[in-house]
């Protein structure tokens, strides 16, 4: 079983909670164990980096140190603490006077960073670590039919790591989907960025982010959209209606995480999986997971008695 | 001799600390301001505002919401063939701007970014029914009875909580962050 010290952050606990649970759910169901990291504190986000980089860093740098404690590498379901995690881990690991800097604060609460682990979204142990065959094989009801537009957004693929594996033009999410039985759909605007706190400090141009994408999504004849990313996933369903009242328009798509398709394929029951608490209902999901599981295939080369 | 630094000196200093390259570079080519999804909402490119900072617009650029209205979503530093980083850029303005206390009037960010670090400050952890009072009266009463409506449905749904989170450690952590910045003024 491989084990990963798992970073929650601070949407999991509320608006995204029924990310948290799919994940861990899913990832149970996959051989894969979460150990939460104990007493981790919030990653930041971008508000922290507009007032002060250090500081920033050394948020970071504590859920590190809390992980390596345990010898375990990190992962995080959230896009955005994936990458201020990511990349605090980088640059302390190459710059030894940041590390010392703030060794010194994490002095205060008795910890020190080695630098020895690595950090990874959940999207990645699900397709590097555990494999898309592995998936594939344990798929009890896939996704037939239901067609999916695979939402990467921005910080889950920028900036570009040095590890590198998904490039400019990523298809990773699109694997995935597949592996599942859902197709994914071309959507043009896959990395286009949601909007992020934008809806909060600008929300015209928020709104007008959104529309983009709403549209993208309808145009490409999507059921719904998926996403790795709980600010991706609030801004493109809660504000729905906001976009449709300010620009006349009448979208109305279901915006779930990929661990909630990942554990319908799976035959985890879609109440475990968190499904129930969107905005907008995931009908087209939940017709997948009411289908009768095709016929189980008997295992191969053995023979089936006849009466 | 010893000259005060310009203000495109301070900000290419800012910027080396992040690790990019300096804006003197830049070849004025506008990738960056093609790549971005926002621009059509900002008062300048980035193109024109790196254009601005070179050519010592300070008042001017921080003015102006450009950077306020950077989502970080790094398009730009991602296409840029001279190797600069605007969206780094973007960050080292909002710094800049929140310390010299100097930004465009009825802006939200600045104080959002302030009520956000102020909070984590306290307890450790992010709540965001805390930040609503950075933003409610920019959609007048009208806006402010709508994202009431939305709070109502989410809470149903049991996705906003009632208490905030806190961290248990909370005396260590806010000893550990008064060795990065003094704690007055902002906790």
């Amino acid at each position: 079983m491989k084990r990963y010290a798992y970073y929650p952050g601070c949407s999991l606990e509320t608006m995204a909670a029924s990310y948290h649970v799919s994940a861990v759910e899913t990832a149970n169901k996959l051989g894969v164990e979460f150990q939460e990291i104990e007493d981790w504190n919030c990653c930041g986000a971008t508000p922290y980096s507009n007032v002060d980089e250090l500081l920033a860093q050394t948020l970071c740098a504590r859920n590190l140190a809390i992980a390596e404690q345990n010898r375990l590498d990190v992962v995080a379901p959230c896009s955005a603490c994936f990458k201020n995690l990511y990349f605090t881990n980088e640059h302390l690991k190459t710059d030894p006077d940041l590390a010392e800097h703030v060794n010194f604060a994490l002095e205060a609460d008795n910890l020190h960073y080695a630098g020895t682990g690595a950090v990874q979204h959940l999207i990645h142990v699900f397709v590097r670590d555990v494999g898309l065959d592995a998936i594939k094989r344990q798929v009890t009801h896939p996704l037939t039919g239901l067609r999916v537009a695979p939402y990467y957004g921005c910080q889950l693929v920028r900036p570009r790591r040095p590890d590198g594996w998904d490039g400019a033009g990523p298809r990773f999410f699109e694997d995935l989907l597949a592996a599942i039985g859902a197709e994914p759909v071309q959507f043009p605007f896959r990395l286009r960025c949601c909007g992020a706190s934008l809806m909060i400090t600008n929300r015209r141009a928020g709104l007008g982010m959104l529309r983009d994408l709403l549209r993208g999504a309808t145009q490409a004849k999507a059921d719904l959209i998926a996403t790795t990313c709980p600010l991706c996933q609030m801004n493109l369903e809660c504000y729905q209606a906001d976009v449709n009242r300010e620009f006349g328009t009448n979208f109305s798509i279901p915006v779930l995480y990929f661990t909630q398709l990942m554990g319908v394929a799976l035959g985890i029951r879609p109440k475990s999986l968190g499904i129930g608490k969107e905005l907008i209902q995931a009908k087209p999901v939940l017709a997948c997971a009411a289908r009768k599981p095709p016929a189980a295939k008997a295992p191969h080369g053995s023979k089936v008695r006849q009466p | 001799m010893w000259t005060k630094p310009s203000f495109s000196d301070e900000i290419s200093n800012e910027m080396y600390a992040t690790g990019t390259r300096g804006l003197n570079c830049c070849i004025q080519c506008a990738t960056c301001s093609s790549a971005c999804p926002a621009v059509e909402y900002m008062d300048h490119t980035p193109r024109r505002l790196i254009g601005m900072i070179n050519a010592g617009f300070r008042d001017e650029v921080l003015a102006s919401n450009t950077f306020w209205t950077c989502a970080s979503c790094y398009a730009c530093s991602e296409h840029c063939p001279k190797g600069i980083h605007p969206a780094e850029l973007m960050y080292v303005l909002k710094r800049y701007s929140i310390w010299k206390n100097r930004y465009q009037e009825g802006l939200v960010g600045p104080e959002f970014s302030r009520r956000f670090v102020r909070t984590i400050m306290k307890t450790g952890k992010s709540y965001e029914p805390g930040y609503a009072p950075a933003f409610i009266f920019e959609g007048g009463f009208q806006g402010l009875l709508r994202e009431m409506q939305m709070g109502v449905k989410l809470l149903r749904k049991g996705r906003i909580p009632l208490i905030p989170s806190r961290i248990k450690r909370v005396e260590n952590f806010r000893r550990m962050l008064s060795r990065i910045v003094p704690l007055e003024g902002i906790a």
